[in-house]
């Protein structure tokens, strides 16, 4: 591969699909896009795929219309998303069923099929993605690329100037020169401390040995979290392409990209990906006729949360039980087996060929002064708009939420939102204002962690949130130190007795102390982060917390144990609940009313879902 | 003053403040996981690990302040809350490390309730008992077993609460790589791994008229069992072991010195020949059983360069057992006090031996016959077992029987004017090579204990880098003196090198003070050899050889 032959590939595969970017193109009309990732595949869109090409074929459409594959969307709730260039025509929820009319529609003829399109707030539909909220405030950069290519077509990436950062940065710097933009671009880790990018970097280039590594952390494993799995799916040469830079610029030929094995389309992705690169001379020895050598193994993760600790990560990569190790030293001095390696995030590796490309004063336009650039987020719960947002360091929760997410459904109100994931902690409706960037979460107790952001309404009892946490916290223990792996234990089955109604004061008492002790004790960042969802909910909801305790009473009525069902006076004997309720606990009363004998109750809440006369209470 | 850049840990050892330790073995496991030896540096939030934190000019290092004993007992608190706390029926009552700890930090074993792991106990091995329920997952033993003997017996299975230590595949003690060596019992804080205990089937023996039971006695032994009862390290006492053995009830008590010395006599015949003829050499020593079952296990193929002597252990049992023929109307029972829990195994498949009790089995069972071992009055190894050579003695430290070996082998070919002590061979720690004229020959030979050690030099000669005519193997780093059933030592205290130096040290200057030094001279091997083998060759040969 030269230069040439890249600029060629890009010039023919741009002509090819031009009418994503509302271009003339002389091979098509149209072109049909279709999400291919996991999101939009878990509501068929391979069968939707199958039935497009199906209609094109009756309709003797074939050879005028493209039919194609792309990456993530981001707004993963509407699902299967298909796009119509040239227009942009933006379908969500297709089914296959709804194949046929989109081809008659909108292919032979140029109208819409409304009832696909997306409804505003306004209740008027949206054409175009553009004109929906959930993208208006958004910035595309580590994102950039996912839904307009292919990802299993290297061509694709290419035409996108791909590999043309690797190629400048092969040709026209030194190692030291790559460290320095990198550096002075602010670039910070994504996967969740924040810790400068380049600083690591230039921590490997500094340590002379006979070999370094490159990794590419793409364990991710916070609940709710998928921001890289949408990348590695939707783009993986970008990730490729900044390892290969990274290799470049601290001494580095070979790279590991360690995966979950619970990710087997952005496993196959990246192997496509990796043969394609090594195919084109991307990858392996002397690229674009350099010296420069860099070849990329993956490495598959069996499914350990604690595996995205790096030092963890890199006994896993030897081969060994994924514990973590003693730090110092750190894994730019003595990482795999023993070499000095950079662990970096698949986010932060897809912003790095950007970067090079634009110069490090691009990137530090967007963002803020100490978290400059964009960040994606997972936004889950109970929001409208589900899915990833990437947006620009600095915009506040309230944007977040509220322009981007769309709010909170059903008129309920916000009560909470975790960031962090199990490492971090909650923010209230009075933090909305909060700008977000690592700073300021870190100042109100939360993190910015991999950027799970997981909103709760007035239903939520935050007891039982954050006993949801420290379960998993239990559960991925590695169980090398004893804070992590007895204290987190000892913690749950305190939140159980709170839940359960059975604690005392004193209880509460005790898990403060577990959760400071196992805080400030733990081995690795996994213990040392478990207790703050506890930490911050008793901070903001400490009263909810003493309900438990004291009264006895969960107010969000989530806890089982504490939530009675009571039938009331305006019973009107339909039996209704009497034939749902699955233990026989509802009888009729003399009065025909009928009655539930809490003995037997199991507090389901079925006969509360059942009654159509509001003649249930649950107290 | 600290030196500068060693560990806060090592610092305050050498300033006399002990900071307490779990899950840290000095050379073999740095890994951080107890957070027991946390302390508090002036300006840190945090407390900083003293195991892997170095000392700086200037630093403030509080080792047991509030807040460090607060949060250490708290951490003991948690391991107690997952501890079948049964301590006054535990085999290490008084002598467990978490015990020590708890008491010392007045815990409360109560403070936490809730689920307690059960873990089925491993009976399969017949030296070592593992009961993970009293495991607290330090790590120690898995380290142990890996990295100082690459036996790899153990590893970490499961995650979280559930985690555990366990032969890999989960598979029974007896069915993994263990070789039996109890180099794990050594550093395991607690009663999780312990040698089996044969005191209950030693008890019955001794109640039984019918039987005639002796006691046999290995060398190291007397350099270690009365640590037990408050002794420095590396003492020297077989008078109060001999007495305390008469007053448990035994019979008779006899020395494996003396089986040592047959051991020797017959080892220097077999390296002899086969020197002669240049067959299956290296000569590899055999009377460490841990090394022969490392050799089934790992290594069939140097299974015909082992030395076809029995052990001492073995040879004496069997002469006792002739000698007592006719002699007595009752059944003759052996019980040998051993340093070594593979020695449980091994007798397995000899029938001379009925029992072998370790030195720590042995103190135990002193206390548990209320006697009082440091009032006992000296007494003698009975006759006619009880009277050895120097070269005898020292077989319980690495190098010795090399010297044992060498003294007879010189006695033999120089004759007059040779030397009996033979510095090249003592003293060594891991590998240590040596090189001898004997007989207008060179004989190029290795010392070598520790399983790792011994792992590596067979590497080398495999893929020889080196040659040797005799190597003499032990599998305990040491040899015996450090062997896996002898009394525990606390290593925030002690150093493990100074404890082998020390008893070993106790070996040698016993050996100095006998009028006989070598195994060949000695007059109780040329008794036997006459008396129950008419100095037939061929009967000893049969009789004492594999």
């Amino acid at each position: 591969m030269n230069f040439e032959t890249l600029q060629q590939i890009k010039k023919e595969q741009l002509s090819k699909i031009a009418l994503r970017f509302n271009k003339p193109c002389n091979l098509y009309e149209k072109e049909i896009c279709i999400c291919f990732d996991t999101g939009c595949q878990s509501t068929n869109s391979a069968k939707l795929f199958e039935e497009f090409a199906n209609q094109l074929k009756i309709n003797n459409l074939t050879s005028k219309i493209a039919l194609s594959k792309v990456g993530c969307f981001g707004f993963c709730s509407l699902g299967s998303i298909v796009v119509i260039y040239p227009q942009g025509y933006f379908y969500t929820k297709v089914k296959a069923e709804d194949a046929a009319e989109i081809v008659q529609q909108s292919i032979i003829n140029d109208s819409l099929v409304e009832r696909l399109l997306y409804t505003k707030e306004d209740l008027t539909k949206a054409k175009i993605q553009t004109e929906i909220d959930f993208y208006k405030k958004q910035k595309h950069i580590a994102r950039k690329n996912s839904q307009f290519i292919d990802a299993e077509n290297i061509k694709d990436y290419i035409a996108l100037d791909g590999y043309m950062a690797l190629y400048k940065a092969l040709t026209t710097y030194q190692p030291k020169d790559i460290v320095d933009i990198i550096k002075t671009s602010g670039l910070r880790g994504r996967g969740g401390a924040g810790f400068s990018t380049g600083t690591k970097w230039e921590f490997a280039y500094n340590n002379e040995s006979d070999e370094k590594f490159v990794i590419c952390n793409a364990d991710e494993g916070d609940p709710g979290a998928f921001m890289d799995r949408s990348i590695l799916e939707g783009d993986p040469h970008s990730v490729l392409e900044a390892m290969a830079i990274e290799g470049y610029a601290i001494g580095a030929k070979k790279g590991f990209i360690y995966v979950r094995a619970e990710y087997p389309l952005a496993t196959k992705r990246l192997e496509i990906a990796i043969n394609q690169a090594k195919e084109n001379n991307l990858l392996g020895d002397n690229i674009f006729g350099t010296d420069f050598c860099f070849d990329i193994e993956l490495r598959l993760g069996a499914g350990a949360f604690v595996c995205g600790e790096e030092t963890a990560l890199i006994n896993s990569v030897e081969g060994k039980r994924g514990e973590p190790r003693l730090r110092p030293p750190y894994p730019a001095e003595k990482g795999v087996y023993g070499k000095p390696t950079v662990v970096n995030n698949v986010e932060t590796l897809a912003i790095v060929a950007q970067i090079i490309l634009n110069g490090a004063e691009w990137f530090l336009r967007y963002g803020t002064k100490n978290s400059p650039g964009t960040k994606v987020f997972a936004l889950t719960g109970k929001i409208k708009n589900t899915g990833l947002i990437e947006t620009e360091m600095g915009t506040t929760l309230r944007e977040l939420i509220y322009d981007l997410g769309g709010g909170i459904p059903d008129g309920k109100k916000l009560k909470a939102i975790q960031m962090g994931g199990p490492s971090g902690g909650c923010l209230t409706a009075n933090d909305l204002d909060i700008k977000i960037d690592y700073e300021s979460l870190k100042e109100h107790n939360a993190m910015m962690g991999s950027g799970g952001v997981i909103v709760m309404d007035e239903d939520t009892c935050m007891v039982d949130i954050a006993k949801f946490f420290i379960e998993f916290s239990c559960d991925e223990s590695c169980g090398k130190c004893t804070p992590c792996r007895i204290g987190n234990k000892r913690i749950l089955e305190i939140l159980n007795k709170i839940t359960g109604g059975k604690a005392t004061m004193g209880d509460l008492d005790t898990l403060k102390e577990l959760c400071i002790f196992v805080k400030e004790n733990s081995l690795c960042g996994l213990g040392q982060s478990s207790p703050n969802p506890i930490l911050s909910s008793l901070n903001n909801f400490y009263d909810e917390y003493i309900e438990h305790i004291v009264n006895k009473r969960c107010p969000a009525k989530v806890c089982k144990d504490l939530v009675t069902y009571v039938i009331k006076e305006n019973c009107v004997g339909c039996s209704a609940c009497f034939r749902v309720c699955p233990v026989d606990a509802i009888s009729k009363a003399e009065n025909n009313k009928y009655v539930i004998d809490q003995q037997k109750c199991i507090r389901c809440g079925k006969c509360f879902a059942t009654c159509r006369f509001n003649a249930i209470a649950r107290q | 003053m600290a030196e500068e850049n060693s560990t806060i840990l090592d610092a305050a050892k050498t300033e006399g403040i002990i900071i307490p330790t779990l899950c840290y073995l000095k050379g073999v496991q740095k890994i951080g996981a107890c957070r027991i030896c946390l302390v508090e540096i002036e300006g840190l939030k945090n407390l900083v690990l003293s195991c892997d934190t170095r000392v700086k000019a200037g630093m403030k290092i509080f080792t047991a302040s509030d807040k460090v004993l607060n949060q250490r007992k708290l951490n003991i608190e948690l391991l107690l809350s997952n501890h079948h706390n049964d301590c006054l029926s535990c085999i290490k009552n008084t002598r467990c490390k978490l015990q020590q700890l708890s008491a010392n930090l007045d815990c409360n074993s109560q403070k936490f309730d809730g689920d307690v792991t059960n873990f089925k106990i491993d009976e399969s091995s017949h030296a070592i008992l593992r009961n993970n329920n009293k495991c607290i997952l330090c790590n120690k033993c898995v380290a142990v077993c890996s990295v100082v003997q690459n036996v790899h017996a153990f590893s970490k299975n499961k995650r979280g609460f559930k985690t555990e230590i366990s032969c890999p595949y989960e598979v029974p003690l007896a069915q993994s790589n263990c070789v039996d060596c109890g180099q794990c019992t050594l550093v395991c804080p607690t009663a999780a791994l312990m040698e089996k205990n044969d005191i209950p089937n030693v008890r019955e023996l001794l109640e039984n008229d019918d039987y005639f039971v002796c006691a046999m006695v290995a060398p190291s032994v007397r350099v270690a069992l009365a640590e037990e009862f408050g002794a420095e390290i590396g003492t020297f006492d077989e008078g109060r072991l001999v007495r305390s053995l008469k007053a448990i009830g035994f019979d008779k008590v006899f020395d494996i010195n003396v089986g040592a010395d047959f051991t020797v006599v017959e080892e220097a015949k077999e390296l002899t020949r086969r020197l002669e003829n240049n067959e299956r050499l290296p000569h590899f020593t055999s009377c460490c059983p841990a090394w022969v079952n490392y050799v089934e296990k790992f290594h069939p193929e140097l299974k015909n360069n082992l030395s076809d002597c029995k052990s001492p252990n073995e040879m004496l049992g069997l002469i006792v057992q002739k000698f007592y023929k006719n002699k007595t109307t009752k059944q003759v029972k052996i019980v040998s006090i051993m340093p070594c829990t593979a020695k449980k195994s091994e007798i397995v498949h000899h029938n001379q031996i009925d029992y072998v009790l370790t030195t720590r089995e042995l103190a135990e069972f002193i206390r548990m016959k209320n006697i009082n071992y440091n009032l006992q009055k000296p007494d003698k190894f009975d006759s006619p077992f009880g009277d050895y050579s120097g070269a005898g003695a020292i077989f319980g430290s690495r190098g010795g029987v090399a010297e044992a070996v060498l003294r007879t082998l010189y006695d033999k070919y120089e004759k007059e004017n040779h030397k009996v002590d033979f510095e090249i061979v003592r003293n060594s720690s891991g590998i240590k090579q040596f090189e001898l004229t004997l007989n207008n020959k060179k004989i190029k030979g290795a010392i070598v204990s520790g399983l790792g050690n011994v792992e590596q030099l067979i590497k080398k000669l495999q893929n020889k880098e080196v040659t040797y005519d005799f190597i003499e193997v032990m599998a305990c780093p040491g040899g015996c003196v450090n062997g896996g059933g002898q009394p525990l030592v606390d290593y925030d205290i002690h150093d493990l090198q100074d404890v082998i130096n020390k008893r070993a040290n106790g070996l040698y200057s016993a050996d100095k003070n006998r009028p006989v030094r070598i195994s060949s001279k000695s007059k109780t091997v040329a008794k036997v050899y006459s008396e129950l083998f008419n100095n037939d060759d061929e009967k000893i040969r049969q009789a004492l050889h594999n």
